[in-house]
């Protein structure tokens, strides 16, 4: 590693693997660097496209606030719940957001790992993504628990009634799983963001802005000692996060594939749900970029060729999950279980068969056609519709897997399911606060890593030559 | 484990008005180039500021390796043993619960959370590790008496070589870094 710099070795101008695409458009230099994203936090111009999406996030949370005033007032029987629908929307919803969430991880760490230098520009943005996203994740079962203020009780603490949690459980184990999840990932954001905070409160000329970056800084001062220990923290931060993300998901399957219902306890669940996590991640990724790129003039960072390499994730991605659909059909036929081929039968033609073929529609027809087109990774609109259609495929996902507690075994204790007005108010309400938080990320914070983007910079442009991390950590 | 480079100003009990020379150079090759120089003259109290990590800055200042793989490891292990004790306790003994005739410690379920503990414990060793062995949070720094060290977040790529390194001499130090050819060199006042 880190052969270029050594006397005998190829010169250093001549990159370690072959570039075919330039990451970084239009001869840009340290100092453009830092104009162009710090700029857009430190100047205050804010495109019209912002206020739209952040008055339209704002909105949203006051619905949000309205539905979870009037269900700690009434209860969770404002919703549609019911025996034996007792999950219904909000652990669709719970799902939905904590598989949205895992893409920031899958981009910051697992293309870390993999020296995929293309994820810089848009980890940054991934990882806040993640963090609202795991926000917007958590809300659910905690307004879905009926006593929300007896959160804590999910926890083990000391208490004088000497009960203790039961560990066998999953549902324990997604407590566990979930807050150590958002724990890291903020922990890994807020790491990644230091060194670009000092380089905002060195380049910022108002007084407030120098205080408040400053102090959030910690003081960095980009110290070569401190530097080599950073990039440690970062890639074993890396390292870790890698089995997190997939753990996480898996554990969140555990939830349903420990139970016996029909269709749900089933192996191929853990890696079936890390693969859709991924997915509409991806998908939601690409949503927000394609807008917030072009809102702000940021093409010169997140190229075409970003959104491309994204939109092949997501057609990799989609395969997997479609996989995932035909072995559910394939081994609830070949496995001779009565219950699991009902199920499956009623899934696709029974009451709720129309969500299946939405899911069928939305998730796999849509996008596995078109994203196969260079035309269409390349296009705003249809780029855009794509990622559209595979987050309502995905949320559809959740809903006929959810759904399937409505018919199970026995006749007698089968019901319906329809979400009440308050079921919508609550989901539309969370995406109010993800994109209330998102805007105003983009707002104070800087949407790409200044630091990691003049690393990859070629050194005759004054950067580090797109350095490996692994290079500069022993 | 103490480290010659962590003076945090401090150790400049000798020289209380100055903290040291600051040179600026152009690039970071440049800048690595006059620290190995500095190195083989003999000063060994000097860091480098750079606006993104250079490897060889580091490697020139005798900091071939981080702790932080350490201090991240031993913190991952404390965390997935006392993760996993603290479930064996809790379920076993504080308060046994006969779940479907499945034995207390029922070790396979336990590994998910403490798989978790660890990436916990890890990840919060790594910032409060980091933190600790860097001297931060910091309110200030002499450094930043500089206004030229601003640049050291933007495009400048500093050396220092600190009064309290044993061989400074205002005079002597500050004529051996000009030799170096910096763009500039100026004296950090304390």
């Amino acid at each position: 590693m880190a052969t270029a710099e050594h006397p005998g070795a190829p010169p250093a101008d001549l990159p370690l693997e072959p570039e075919m695409h330039p990451l970084v458009l239009n001869k840009h230099g340290l100092v453009s660097i830092g104009d162009a994203i710090g700029g857009v936090v430190l100047n205050g111009q804010h495109p019209r496209g912002w206020w739209i999406g952040f008055l339209a996030g704002l909105a949203m949370l006051q619905i949000l606030a309205i539905s979870v005033v009037w269900l700690f007032y009434m209860g969770v029987g404002i919703w549609g719940i019911n025996v034996p629908v007792a999950w219904g929307f909000a652990i669709v919803n719970f799902v939905w957001w904590i598989g949205i969430g895992h893409a920031g991880t899958l981009i910051s760490a697992v293309l870390l790992l993999m020296h995929q230098k293309w994820r810089t520009s848009i980890n940054r943005f991934a990882e806040a993504m993640t963090i609202f996203a795991v926000m917007c994740a958590g809300l659910f079962p905690l307004i879905h628990m009926g006593r929300p203020w007896f959160f804590y009780w999910l926890f083990p603490f000391p208490n004088v009634a000497g009960v203790w949690p039961q560990f066998r459980s999953p549902l324990t184990w997604d407590v566990f799983a979930v807050t150590t999840y958002f724990t890291v990932s903020l922990v890994f954001w807020y790491i990644g963001l230091i060194p670009d905070l000092a380089a905002l409160r060195d380049q910022a000329t108002k007084r407030w802005q120098r205080l408040v970056y400053g102090l959030l800084a910690l003081g960095w001062r980009g110290s070569a000692i401190h530097w080599r220990r950073y990039e440690k923290v970062y890639l074993i931060l890396g390292g870790i996060s890698t089995p997190l993300v997939l753990s996480v998901h898996t554990v969140v399957s555990f939830d349903f594939a420990v139970s016996i219902v029909p269709l749900w306890h089933a192996t191929i669940f853990p890696p079936f749900f890390v693969a859709g996590a991924i997915y509409s991640g991806f998908a939601m990724v690409v949503a927000l970029a394609l807008p917030i790129r072009r809102w702000y003039k940021l093409e010169d960072f997140f190229t075409d060729h970003h959104m491309d390499v994204c939109a092949k994730v997501m057609l990799a991605t989609g395969f997997l999950v479609t996989y995932g659909y035909f072995s559910e059909l394939w081994m609830a036929w070949y496995g001779h279980s009565l219950y699991e081929w009902g199920t499956t039968l009623e899934r696709m033609f029974g009451p709720y068969g129309w969500s299946y073929w939405c899911l069928i529609g939305f998730n796999c027809a849509i996008p596995l056609t078109l994203l196969w087109s260079k035309r269409v990774r390349r296009s705003f609109w249809m780029l855009e519709f794509v990622c559209i259609s595979v987050l309502i495929g995905m949320w559809f996902e959740r809903y006929v897997i959810v759904i399937t507690l409505s018919r199970e075994y026995i006749p007698a204790t089968w019901g319906r399911y329809s979400p009440t007005i308050w079921d919508y108010a609550t989901m539309i309400g969370s995406m109010g606060l993800f994109l209330t938080l998102f805007f105003l990320f983009i707002r104070y914070m800087p949407m790409i890593s200044i630091t990691e983007m003049r690393e990859l910079l070629p050194k005759k442009q004054g950067g580090g030559g797109g350095h490996s991390i692994m290079e500069n950590a022993p | 484990m103490t480290t010659p480079h962590e003076t945090n100003g401090h150790g400049a009990v000798s020289e209380p008005t100055v903290f040291g020379l600051l040179a600026l150079f152009d690039d970071a090759e440049a800048m690595c180039e006059a620290t190995r120089k500095a190195s083989a003259a003999g000063y060994s109290r000097m860091d480098c500021y750079s606006p993104y990590p250079v490897g060889d800055a580091a490697d020139a200042l005798n900091f071939p390796k981080s702790e932080m793989g350490a201090v991240m490891f031993i913190g991952g292990i404390t965390g997935a043993c006392a993760g996993f004790f603290m479930q064996y306790y809790l379920n076993a003994y504080g308060y046994s619960l006969n779940v479907g005739g499945r034995p207390y410690n029922s070790w396979p379920s336990f590994i998910p959370i403490t798989f978790e503990m660890m990436v916990l414990t890890t990840a919060l060793s790594g910032f409060f590790g980091l933190m600790a062995l860097c001297g931060l949070p910091r309110y200030h720094h002499p450094l930043f008496n500089c206004a030229s060290f601003d640049r050291a977040s933007r495009d400048g790529f500093f050396l220092c070589i600190e009064a309290s390194d044993p061989n400074y001499n205002a005079a002597t130090t500050r004529a051996f870094l000009e030799s170096l050819h910096p763009v500039s060199v100026e004296e950090v006042p304390e």
